[in-house]
């Protein structure tokens, strides 16, 4: 019931912010169309098939990183505007507040996730089977719980939101741009290919190609092993560094 | 008469670093009573405060919350107090009436209590017409206001008050502190409160103690605060007793000693 109701106030601020949803749609939809349509022609050239269907498993991975991030480094915020205080002398457990939150997070990445699915459709996006678009919503969420959990574990460390530009250019850009959410993982430089390896994103990203377009690179049992045991992990380093927060 | 001592704090100690904010202190509070806490800016007021309502750790010292210590039974100890916070802690995106569901839920008032206490409170701090409307709408007064009917939803045994009164109009207060002090009087809740409006405490506290570099320098009743030193007003009473040098505003000083700190050690 506490959870809950943690959970609830982060889905009743995410759909009361109407500016924050269409503000956050319009970079990946940018993404999807510039260079989903600029690149088609290439990509199709090199024989690797259509690149707005290649594409748009990647921006649904752009986006949730980007959401889930967002709304666990929100914790400044709650810190700064006292919030937090709140739920700390409340008769809960750190832990509890932190699993609230992070899953109160991830569900309002998951649903960003989905519109940008959505409307990936709309601009002519073609997923495999209908099933498979149904599997992709819990693994979004699996991605989401992960790098909400990142950004609870980053936002404690912080003291405030001068180092969210820092955090956004040398962790989350990184992330992203390195994940193969833009190009196939096959035939990379070993360099490239290594630090894909070492990149949560890329597994979440395939995990969608798998069932969006029916591609992948890993596997998808690679993927969902890959990505439950980091979000264990950081589940387990994001409450240990929330128990430190200090007000 | 023997009255139960609801806060008892003994040799209490904090130190961040090499800094000692809280040193030493030992003072109690009777069950029932208003009780404020006085000092400069920085005296260590609001450090002792989260020490008793469990939001920081003690470096040595006991506190006991009606027999209970804030660091081995945090949760037993969260539910008998009530807070204000010095800044607003409320959520500025849910409306009036979420934020004191949010409160009530946190704190397992059952569905039916928490309901008619919601209404009752707001009733009497008179924002029931406002409960709808999200608080970011809210002046600083009506803000303070639903805190307080926050802050007494789940029937606290103590009420803290970290400056309650600041920024308020002299209307808000006098009616906030009719409130108080009636249900002070009807239910027996201790308020323990800080303020540095000497009228204020002078006019409202059964006790007062004075801390200033971290130590308790005096304490007692305003009278006995006020022979003690020989002045007529609390306000002389207290300035003969901290001294009139204007002090830092060491409370961001602490903040700012402590990031440093946890900018050095990562």
């Amino acid at each position: 019931m506490k959870i809950y109701i943690l959970w609830l106030r982060q889905i009743k601020r995410y759909l009361r912010s109407k500016s924050r949803i269409l503000g956050s749609l319009a970079q990946p939809l940018l993404f999807l169309l510039a260079m989903g349509y600029g690149f088609g022609s290439v990509f199709q050239k090199a024989g690797e098939g259509s690149y707005i269907n290649f594409l748009a498993p990647g921006i649904i991975g752009m986006s949730i990183i980007f959401t889930s991030i967002f709304t666990g480094i929100e914790i400044i915020w709650d810190r700064q505007f006292g919030f937090l205080k709140e739920m700390m002398v409340a008769p809960m457990s750190r832990l509890n507040i932190m699993i609230g939150r992070t899953v109160g997070g991830a569900t309002v990445a998951t649903m960003q996730g989905v519109i940008v699915l959505v409307l990936a459709i709309i601009f002519g996006f073609h997923p495999y089977s209908f099933i498979g678009v149904l599997l992709t919503i819990p693994v979004m969420f699996l991605v989401a719980l992960l790098f909400t959990a990142l950004g609870t574990m980053i936002a404690s460390l912080l003291d405030d939101m001068q180092g969210f530009q820092l955090i956004m250019n040398f962790l989350v850009m990184p992330l992203f741009f390195l994940s193969g959410a833009l190009f196939p993982l096959d035939g990379l430089p070993k360099a490239l290919s290594i630090i894909a390896k070492l990149d949560p994103l890329s597994y979440g990203v395939d995990a969608f190609r798998f069932l969006l377009i029916n591609s992948s690179h890993y596997g998808l049992g690679v993927d969902l092993i890959v990505l439950s045991i980091i979000t264990a992990v950081f589940l387990w380093l994001g409450s240990y560094f929330f128990k430190k927060i200090q007000i | 008469m023997d009255k139960k001592q609801i806060i008892i704090v003994k040799n209490l100690t904090k130190k961040f670093g090499e800094f000692t904010a809280v040193d030493d202190i030992s003072f109690s509070v009777d069950e029932g009573e208003i009780f404020a806490f006085l000092g400069p800016n920085g005296a260590g007021k609001s450090t002792t405060i989260k020490m008793l309502t469990t939001l920081l750790t003690s470096t040595s010292g006991d506190i006991k919350i009606n027999g209970y210590d804030p660091m081995i039974n945090p949760d037993t100890v969260r539910r008998m107090f009530g807070i204000v916070f010095q800044d607003t802690s409320l959520d500025d995106e849910l409306t009036a009436w979420e934020n004191m569901e949010f409160h009530g839920v946190l704190y397992d008032v059952p569905k039916k209590v928490r309901r008619e206490r919601i209404e009752s409170l707001m009733k009497f701090v008179e924002l029931w017409d406002r409960k709808e409307s999200l608080v970011k709408e809210f002046s600083g007064g009506m803000k303070r206001r639903l805190e307080i009917a926050r802050g007494l939803l789940h029937h606290p045994k103590i009420i803290f008050l970290d400056e309650p009164t600041l920024g308020l109009d002299p209307q808000t207060r006098n009616h906030m502190w009719e409130y108080l002090k009636d249900l002070n009087k009807k239910e027996g809740t201790t308020i323990f409160f800080t303020t540095h409006y000497m009228e204020e405490a002078d006019r409202i506290a059964e006790k007062i103690a004075i801390i200033d570099h971290g130590k308790i320098i005096a304490s007692g009743t305003s009278k006995e605060l006020k022979e003690q030193t020989g002045k007529t007003s609390l306000e002389d009473a207290f300035l003969s007793l901290t001294g009139s040098v204007i002090r830092e505003e060491s409370a961001s000083s602490v903040d700012q000693m402590r990031t440093n700190r946890r900018m050095w050690k990562r």
